[in-house]
């Protein structure tokens, strides 16, 4: 990742791939490239944003992600606050703009927002000059998510550009989908989709991807598979398939894996059904960089909130 | 504001015999290099530090070890720079525990940037002792710091801007000075 | 009015109460008058008094009245919208019949239909012999009740129409749900053609919508928001055609925003079933790209749709499918809205912007001409709900619309009567506007100022 471009950053906000541009993209992928190595030493700290406060804002319960995040500004020397808000649709008391509003009046810099509802980023953005960035909104975007997967890939492979990746699993409530595919189109992957129709939703082909319900198409020739999580509390209507038909139909197990390129490779967002999505094996194997994923978010978000931190407003 | 070229302070030729001169002292006071490394600062600190390593390993046969320092991280003006710094990596593949460092950079100016790497080198662990090489000392010192080895000492006016040019950055070795054209 | 506060001007219209029977004479001049009730299209002058329209001729003489000239304007019988909320009672936070009638008159409007849909809802004698009182006091423009379908508008019982009737609802409706149960929409169809009322309905099946927040499809995938598709109005417009030509009965359907519905209702007009229909500005304004910023003012219900089926709107205006324009007038306050978009309620207000946005969309971009708006926002309307209204003939009803074709303003929050301020249209720069309007022979805009 040697790409340096001359670019100054001017979005106080990030709040998902979509809004993104391809250089932009690449600006927070070189920038973490330079936090990983932040990561490896033996003091994992650097000034960068000493003074500044970071709120996690969380209307949906979420370890890792909040500790990613936590840790991430605090290896920036950012002062952090946690804040959990009860996740429910009849929330009583204040809107999430006053919330917004009232965080701000405590002269935070940075709010880092998960949220069960879409768009609530987009909404809280528009309220406050304080920056937003999304740790998470309903069913429509994970930008943190896409990038670390983004960036291990590259890591990985040296290059998007050309690469068949494949994105496996609960297409229709994944906002890590959604945040992967604007990602990796952008940067000129070839990116296929693959569900039971019921997960797959309306129109999504015209995000310029490739739409299959077959498991054997979608990881045949492909150069990397992402398996997002099932999403088996949220089935209130009881239409997915069971986790056993799942696991036959969908889920990549190490006979599956043998079909594929030798050297594919394996993510998953967490938190793994093991059995579910894909097997022990497979999770555990040399293909899987599931823990590199892990180790990535923290320099990945480290690169998003130093540049939100110090964008150039306009 | 464009700037426009005062006077060229070193050449090609000149800039070489400083290098050497300068590692012909490193070597004389340091008295054994087996312990010694040089860390240059991002982007022209490095090319000299690899430059002077290879001054170095021309008289005692041997090259030192040579990282690379980004120290945007540990700027003080972060929130003050019209344009945002670019974040590079550091480089450096040895431990500088117990180290003799040689601190390397194009020009000392007001001393905060080589603050700066202070902060940051100490990040990586403590050396026994940390020295400062550089190409220029163009005065105006903002901070009590002070180079152990410098290739020429410039004076020059506040508003004057001292540029070190490299084949590797900028395509051809020379210093010169520049200054606001009205 | 403007400087008046809100108890200022009650009390200052309590005073006026007496004077009702308007005695002044006007005498407006020099108007293109569009009485497509009465094929008239002519410049011609118009005199008014004791509340009605007394002479039309060319060259009125002047003597003994107040003169407004009309040159380069329309003279327009005032328009009829047959779809508002006016909130009242139970959510005067969001409108009362006080400022949902002076934004009406601020739109063109001298007739509003108001909807059920209130707190408690107008589902029985008393409630609406109460409105009524309120309407009597406090109304600048005419407005007629429409009641409930159900008591309580939940789908159940259907309320006594007889009743009803007998204080002067013009129709039924459950708006803001569709009736479920075929049976219950069957008995108020039968119902309904007995005591001569007209069936509203809104057509949702709340199966298919589920919990959708804007229209399905891939802004609403994009978007991760749930999607409500098209089908969820279609399959009731299906529905409440079949009960029509089985009951023999006429039904009106409501805010059509849906392509498939469009035909639908072509093919039964055709077919000799007496349904009629109304859209509403925005579903052939705007699609459902202006929900990407999750702006909740794009946020109703139906949903904005496609551009096709904008175009299939525009051309079912256009074939006389879809009869009349309504505003489906929704007032929510700011902090209703100012939430998630899950979370916001439906509607937008649109009073005060119905008018410009046909005559942009419409008569504009030549779909039809400024008779055929006036038929669409005054005459059919009119006749649907059985009114005497939307003629401009002697002896008419004086209720006028004086309108600039030409004019262009920007629509801002601050110029906006209504009590809520949810219109995804602030900002925008419309043309064409009501600048005078006469209710009952009385001038209750002059030059674009309310004087009531």
């Amino acid at each position: 990742m040697t790409n340096e471009k001359k670019m100054v950053w001017t979005k106080k906000d990030i709040i998902g791939l979509e809004y993104l541009s391809k250089e932009e993209i690449e600006h927070i992928l070189y920038t973490a490239s330079s936090f990983k190595e932040v990561t490896t030493r033996q003091i994992k700290k650097v000034p960068a944003l000493r003074g500044k406060t970071v709120v996690n804002l969380f209307y949906e319960p979420s370890t890792r992600t909040r500790i990613s995040f936590e840790l991430a500004a605090k290896r920036l020397s950012a002062d952090v606050i946690n804040v959990a808000v009860e996740a429910s649709s009849v929330r009583k008391g204040e809107t999430l703009i006053d919330t917004g509003k009232n965080i701000e009046a405590l002269k935070i810099d940075i709010i880092v927002v998960r949220h069960d509802c879409s768009g609530a980023p987009n909404i809280l953005a528009r309220s406050v000059k304080a920056s937003v960035v999304n740790a998470g909104d309903g069913w429509h975007e994970h930008p943190t998510q896409a990038l670390l997967d983004i960036f291990t890939l590259k890591s990985k492979l040296g290059r998007i550009q050309g690469l068949n990746v494949s994105i496996i699993g609960d297409i229709a409530h994944s906002r890590v989908a959604r945040s992967n595919m604007w990602g990796l189109t952008k940067l000129g992957a070839n990116v296929t989709v693959c569900a039971p129709k019921i997960l797959i939703p309306e129109g999504i082909e015209k995000m310029g991807v490739k739409v299959t319900n077959d498991i054997d198409e979608a990881i045949r020739g492909a150069d990397a598979i992402n398996v997002l999580r099932m999403q088996l509390e949220r089935d209130a209507a009881g239409v997915f398939p069971s986790k056993v038909d799942f696991f036959k139909q969908y889920g990549i197990s190490e006979e599956r894996l043998k079909k594929c390129k030798k050297d594919i490779v394996v993510m998953h967002p967490g938190p793994i059904n093991r059995g579910v999505e894909m097997s022990s094996g497979v999770a555990d194997g040399q293909n899987s960089v599931i823990l590199e994923q892990v180790t990535n978010g923290i320099a990945v978000r480290m690169a998003v909130l130093y540049l939100a931190a110090h964008a150039k407003r306009q | 504001m464009t700037l426009k070229e005062k006077a060229k302070i070193l050449d090609k030729d000149s800039i070489e015999k400083a290098l050497k001169r300068m590692a012909h002292e490193i070597i004389e006071n340091v008295k054994t290099m087996d312990d010694t490394a040089l860390i240059g600062i991002k982007n022209r600190g490095s090319h000299i530090a690899e430059k002077l390593a290879d001054k170095i390993k021309d008289i005692v046969g041997k090259r030192p070890p040579v990282g690379a320092l980004d120290i945007t991280l540990y700027r003080d003006d972060l929130t003050q720079v019209s344009e945002q710094p670019i974040v590079h990596s550091t480089e450096i593949a040895f431990d500088i525990e117990g180290k003799r460092i040689i601190l390397v950079d194009d020009v000392l100016f007001t001393g905060r940037t080589i603050r700066c790497a202070l902060d940051a080198l100490i990040d990586f662990g403590r050396p026994k002792q940390i020295q400062l090489a550089v190409l220029v000392d163009r005065g105006h010192r903002e901070l009590p710091i002070k180079a152990d080895y410098v290739g020429k000492n410039v004076p020059t006016a506040i508003k004057e801007l001292v540029e070190v040019r490299l084949k590797e950055s900028d395509g051809k070795d020379e210093v010169v000075i520049l200054e606001k054209a009205d | 009015m403007g400087s008046l506060s809100g108890w200022q001007y009650y009390i200052w219209q309590l005073t006026q109460r007496g004077s009702k029977k308007e005695s002044m004479k006007y005498l407006i001049k020099n108007g293109r008058v569009i009485d497509p009730a009465n094929k008239i299209d002519d410049i011609l002058d118009m005199l008014i008094s004791e509340g009605k329209v007394q002479r039309i001729e060319k060259g009125l003489p002047e003597g003994g009245c107040e003169i407004i000239d009309a040159k380069n304007l329309i003279i327009s019988p005032g328009l009829v919208d047959m779809h508002a909320h006016l909130r009242e009672p139970g959510r005067e936070d969001e409108e009362t019949v006080l400022t949902g009638t002076r934004a009406a008159i601020k739109g063109g409007f001298t007739s509003v239909a108001c909807m059920p849909n209130t707190e408690p809802p107008l589902d029985n004698p008393a409630i609406v012999r109460s409105l009524n009182e309120i309407i009597e006091k406090n109304a600048l423009a005419n407005v007629f009740v429409v009641g409930a379908i159900t008591e309580g508008r939940a789908g159940k019982r259907p309320t006594d129409f007889h009743k009803l009737k007998r204080e002067h609802i013009v129709a039924v409706s459950d708006d803001g749900s569709s009736v479920e149960d075929d049976l219950v929409i069957l008995e108020a169809l039968r119902q309904a053609k007995e005591e001569g009322l007209l069936v509203i309905e809104h057509c949702e099946d709340t199966k298919i919508s589920a919990n959708g927040v804007m229209n399905q499809g891939f802004v609403a995938t994009k978007l991760g928001l749930r999607g409500i598709p098209a089908g969820s109005e279609y399959e009731r417009v299906k529905r409440n055609i079949e009960l029509a030509k089985k009951e023999s009965s006429a039904i009106h359907i409501a805010h059509v925003s849906a392509k498939e519905s469009v035909e639908l209702i072509r093919k039964a007009k055709k077919s000799g079933i007496k349904v009629t229909a109304e859209t509403a500005p925005h579903y052939f304004s705007l699609t459902e790209e202006c929900c990407a910023s999750y702006d909740t003012n794009t946020k109703m219900n139906p949903p904005l749709r496609t551009k096709e089926d904008i175009e299939a709107i525009k051309m079912g205006l256009k074939d006389g499918t879809i009869n009349c324009i309504a505003t489906d007038h929704a007032p929510h306050t700011d902090n209703e809205k100012d939430v998630e978009f899950d979370f916001a309620p439906f509607g937008i207000i649109g009073l005060e912007t119905c008018l410009s946005l046909s005559a942009m969309e419409l008569v504009e971009k030549k779909i039809m001409s400024w008779s055929d708006l006036i038929i669409k926002m005054s005459v059919n309307p009119s006749k649907i709900l059985g009114i005497k209204r939307g003629t401009l003939k002697k002896g008419a009803v004086a209720d006028i619309a004086i309108i600039d074709p030409n004019k262009e303003y920007t629509y801002t929050k601050d110029s906006i009567e209504s009590k809520s301020k949810n219109s995804p249209f602030i900002n925008w720069v419309l043309k064409g506007k009501a600048v005078s309007v006469f209710v009952g022979g009385r001038l209750v805009m002059k030059d674009q100022e309310l004087c009531s």
